[in-house]
């Protein structure tokens, strides 16, 4: 194929690219591009993973090494199986805090240190820029594969004249979609719309030539796998040692590269995508993969001896004169080298200008007093110069290195390097107690031990590291060889440089963190970052604020633009139900400008720009407790509120019980007035109707007249004492009554109240049960009184007890300085309900008749007993009517009226 | 009212499911290694070319056997993500207020 055509049609390619990124954007912009931002276009953005290491190195790879090529993607595989451990969160968190970078997560969480920002930065631009290069000597090398001729386009044959078309081609798309919004969270939507279409083109392109070698060329997938068997290799054998370790440090890898954490948690926009990711990317993966070894088996069968394995997806169609195949195989090469150089150059573009550039510009400024300027042009131009730097980097990298064969080898190199944020970023995960101090020990002892083991020896004796120190180590210690630190000789040197630089890192930042104390800012972070699904928001590192919002704004202004500074200054003023554009400055909107500040500048800056503002308000340890007894506080408050709601549901039940008896004793007075009218009516008709005899009728006999005149006194007299009882009663509730208290043996008075109550129903004959020994008390009281209670509770008996055989029994005992006298007779005793009852005034059980009175007896009995300073009680469960009196062995007087209890004292 | 308690110790048939399958989440990765690293038990020193092949098909068949697992585990996680704060703009009242108090809800 002629030079000329093959860059028309990647010069064509290219051109479809912008197009689609740029209706991409367009579309974003108009707010209708809804199926931009599905599940599908963030799973097939996670491929940048699948480099052109992996689309042409992983033949090379399975050629020389078998199945180990799968290590590689089964890494991931299980990461993105097991989303639901560890990126969940961290896409959580990411969003949350509007983090930019690793670096800016990191950072971030250790107290929003630029120390770490720089360290992290600094090591991926390390580990990413060999990986560009790589990139860009995979599009050379395809390209001087391809043309077949050279001859006449000598400029094919001159791969650092590509790459550097290539660099510079990517390095315009790159600042042309990638720069064109400052707000890292705005996400972009170009570049990640033209890397999924860039996932579809080299996933089909390498499925193409899948499909042709197993079905066009052999005859099938038994054929295909009887020829793996034919071609395997003893070198094919998997060796333990490297399957575990590549597949952990593929795994560590896809959540440590820079462009990874780019599209996994940067461009992210909703948790549910890593759903859909968690099974459609390994998916992705699994096609990608399924075709390497038949491919790489057909090469070696096929291939003429000495042909670079690494170029076998380009270089067999081609052999077997299938140009258009070879073309599709080409873009797809060129796809796969584009999409990774374009996000990771954005991805180490944003580190470099958020955490080098710019605090350094700052601080310069500060440090000559100068305003800050326009920071929105400013971060905007660093970053574009970022972007052409590191490139600039991978180029010049690549022309140093000079395009060595072995694909492969760089890349793992670079996961190495990465890996070396793993544990910080672990830490920053899952452990309250890392601290600022452990993560930058870790991570430059790590970095150190990987540049000195694996990074300065990748590139061969005598080129960064002189021959003698790897052969007898550094300074003639053979302890000290790069290879076999520390005497571990039989590792092979990627293995050797991962354990001892993971190993000895996560160790430094253990102990680092064990022994150090962290910051108020850290412990904040470190909280809000562990417990990101507990908490309902960002935590406050602010308080206290001096400064003023016409301060702020213009700061803000700088690098938000001034209509979206001005638009969240409003946004926020209205939240406060302020007009115009000045909201208050409380340490929630200080949190808010922070966190949308660094949306563009990252944590750090963001943070340190406000302090800079605000002066030194930041958040102190007696802060962090006063935050912590809030919420002591709201949890002491809502058990506060459970126990008066428990209270209030305690006094509702009582509340309803009142009201039951209320409505009780209300029928009851009802049921007494026409009760105690008819009680009046009765005598009066009596007395009426045989006065009026006495007066009409002359001839009335002596005998008769003495018979009516009789019948008029004892109706008079049961008025009389009607009135008496209801005066009497008055009497004792309003404690007016008179006591006559003197000393007397309590036996008497059973005695008397005995034989007095012996008149009512004279004609029963109860059977009387009574221990005469502890009936022997002087008590003093007023004998009168008590005998009148006395009396009361044994005609009651005699009135009600039931039984056909009845009897009383008299149980006497001492409590204290009290007396107790317990009447029980063997009726029926007294219904449950009725018991509350039955000491209420105008209460009567039965109908007047057989009571002969007008129910205030019992009543009478307990407003006496309650002057005589003890009480009057109904005892259940004594197998009959039981009455316990209660009174004090001596009762002292005057008793004073207020303490007296008033249980009827509706009167 | 009783306020919803922070640690909640049991939970309707439909939330206990809900955790079971959280749990069983954790769990695949961890069997998806264990399937993975069992070629290594397999290798057989005595011949000169592995069994390549073999070895081949089956670590297609776990590694389709995990897609497919983690695609049916997937449909009933999604269901526990909600949609998340909005991250510009005027902030929620729990966090301007500073002194209501908010139960979240419970994650796992």
């Amino acid at each position: 194929m002629s030079f000329n055509l093959l860059v028309l049609t990647c010069i064509a390619y290219v051109i479809f690219l912008f197009f689609v990124a740029s209706a991409a954007e367009r579309s974003a912009q108009q707010g209708r591009a809804k199926w931009l931002r599905s599940p599908l276009v963030y799973t097939l953005s996670l491929s940048v993973y699948c480099t052109a290491w992996t689309f042409y190195g992983a033949v090379g790879y399975a050629a020389r090494s078998g199945l180990e090529f799968m290590t590689i993607y089964l890494g991931p595989t299980l990461v993105f199986a097991g989303w639901w451990v560890l990126l969940r969160k961290l896409v959580r968190i990411g969003r949350e805090n509007r983090v930019t970078s690793i670096a800016d997560m990191i950072s971030a969480r250790y107290g929003k240190s630029n120390l770490l920002g720089v360290i992290v930065t600094l090591l991926c631009v390390a580990a990413g820029t060999p990986y560009i290069a790589l990139q860009l000597q995979s599009i050379a090398l395809s390209f001087t594969v391809f043309v077949s001729d050279q001859g006449r386009a000598p400029l094919a044959a001159d791969r650092n004249l590509i790459a550097f078309w290539v660099a510079a081609g990517l390095t315009f798309f790159t600042i042309a979609f990638g720069t064109r919004n400052l707000d890292a969270n705005e996400q972009h939507h170009g570049v990640v719309t033209a890397i999924a279409v860039e996932a579809v083109v080299k996933l089909l392109a390498l499925i193409a030539v899948g499909i042709f070698v197993v079905w066009f060329v052999a005859t099938g997938p038994s054929d295909i796998l009887a020829r793996i068997d034919a071609q395997a290799l003893p070198e094919w054998t998997i060796q333990p040692g490297r399957w575990t370790g590549l597949i952990l440090l593929s795994a560590i890898a896809i959540i440590c590269l820079p462009r990874m954490f780019q599209v996994t948690v940067v461009e992210n926009i909703d948790d549910k995508h890593l759903a859909t990711a968690s099974w459609a990317f390994p998916l992705y993966l699994f096609m990608i993969s399924l075709f390497v070894l038949p491919i790489a088996v057909v090469g070696m069968e096929l291939m003429p001896e000495g042909a670079n394995p690494d170029m076998f997806v380009l270089t067999l169609p081609l052999h077997l004169g299938q140009d258009g195949l070879a073309l599709l195989s080409f873009l797809g090469g060129f796809s796969a080298a584009t999409s990774m150089v374009i996000v990771a150059s954005l991805a180490l573009a944003t580190m470099v200008s958020n955490h080098i550039v710019v605090p350094l510009w700052l601080k310069l400024r500060a440090a000559r007093n100068l305003d800050t300027g326009n920071m929105r042009l400013l971060v905007l131009s660093v970053r574009r110069l970022s972007i052409s730097l590191v490139l600039g980097l991978g180029y010049i990298y690549y022309i140093i290195s000079g395009g060595s064969e072995a694909l492969a080898a760089i890349g793992l190199v670079a996961f190495v390097g990465v890996a070396q944020a793993l544990p910080a970023l672990m830490g920053a995960l899952f452990w309250r107690g890392a601290s600022r101090n452990g993560a930058a020990l870790g991570l430059s002892i790590g970095t150190f031990l990987w540049f000195y083991t694996l990074f300065l020896p990748s590139f061969g004796p005598d080129v960064l590291l002189s021959a003698q120190v790897m052969e007898q180590g550094l300074f003639g210690q053979s302890w000290l060889r790069p290879y076999s630190l520390f005497g571990l000789t039989t590792l092979d040197p990627l293995l050797h440089a991962l354990f001892w630089s993971l190993s000895l890192n996560t160790l430094a930042f253990c102990l680092g963190s064990l022994l150090s104390f962290p910051s108020p800012i850290e412990r904040v972070q470190g909280a809000l970052f562990v417990n990101i699904f507990d908490r309902p928001g960002p935590a406050r590192s602010w308080t206290n604020p001096v400064a003023q919002a016409e301060d702020l704004l213009p700061m803000a202004q700088r690098i938000l633009g001034a209509s979206e500074g001005q638009a969240f200054f409003r946004a926020q003023a209205q939240a406060q139900g302020k007009n115009g554009f000045l909201p208050d400055i409380t340490p929630e909107f200080l949190q808010g400008l922070e966190l949308k500040m660094s949306g563009s500048v990252g944590a750090a800056t963001a943070h340190a720009m406000i302090s800079q503002t605000v002066g030194t308000a930041v958040v102190s340890v007696e802060d962090l407790m006063a935050v912590a007894s809030e919420t002591a506080q709201i949890i002491e408050y809502s058990s506060q509120l459970e126990a008066k709601s428990e209270e209030l549901t305690l006094t509702a039940r009582k509340l309803r019980d009142a009201n039951e008896k209320l409505r009780t004793l209300s029928d009851q007075k009802d049921a007494f007035l026409s009760q105690i009218s008819h009680e009046l009516r009765t005598p009066m008709t009596s007395i009426r109707a045989f006065s009026e005899i006495m007066m009409e009728s002359d001839g009335l006999s002596a005998q008769e007249q003495t018979h009516f005149a009789r019948i008029i006194h004892d109706e008079s007299i049961r008025l009389t004492r009607l009135l008496d009882d209801l005066l009497d009663l008055s009497v004792l509730e309003h404690g007016q009554v008179s006591l006559d208290i003197r000393p007397v043996n309590l036996r008497d008075l059973i005695d008397k109240s005995l034989t007095a109550s012996k008149s009512v129903q004279a004609q029963r004959n109860f059977r009387i049960l009574r221990s005469r020994d502890p009936e022997d008390v002087d008590i003093v009281t007023d004998p009168g009184r008590l005998t009148q209670v006395f009396i009361n509770i044994l005609s009651n008996a005699r009135k009600y007890c039931d039984a056909a055989d009845p009897q009383m029994k008299i149980i006497v005992r001492q409590r204290k300085s009290m007396i107790e006298v317990d009447f029980i007779d063997n009726g029926s005793g007294i219904a449950r309900d009725k018991q509350a009852l039955i000491f209420e005034k105008f209460s009567r059980l039965t109908d007047s008749l057989q009571a002969g009175g007008a129910g205030l007896g019992l009543a009478i009995c307990r407003e006496i007993m309650n002057n005589l300073g003890g009480d009057i009680d109904y005892v259940p469960g004594q197998g009959g009517a039981a009455f316990r009196v209660s009174l004090p062995l001596v009762l002292e007087r005057p008793l004073d009226a207020a303490s007296r209890s008033h249980p009827g004292g509706a009167g | 009212m009783k306020l919803p308690s922070r640690n909640i110790q049991f939970l309707a048939r439909d939330g206990y499911r809900m955790r079971r399958l959280m749990d069983a989440a954790r769990i695949l990765p961890v069997i998806g290694l264990v399937l993975l690293l069992l070629p290594l038990m397999r290798q057989d020193s005595g011949t000169d070319s592995p069994p390549t092949a073999s070895e081949a098909v089956y670590l297609f068949v776990v590694w389709i056997g995990l897609v497919v697992t983690a695609f049916v585990m997937s449909l009933g996680l999604r269901r526990t993500l909600g949609p998340l704060r909005p991250p510009v703009g005027p902030l929620p009242p729990h966090q301007a207020g500073g002194d209501t108090p908010t139960v979240p809800p419970p994650d796992q």
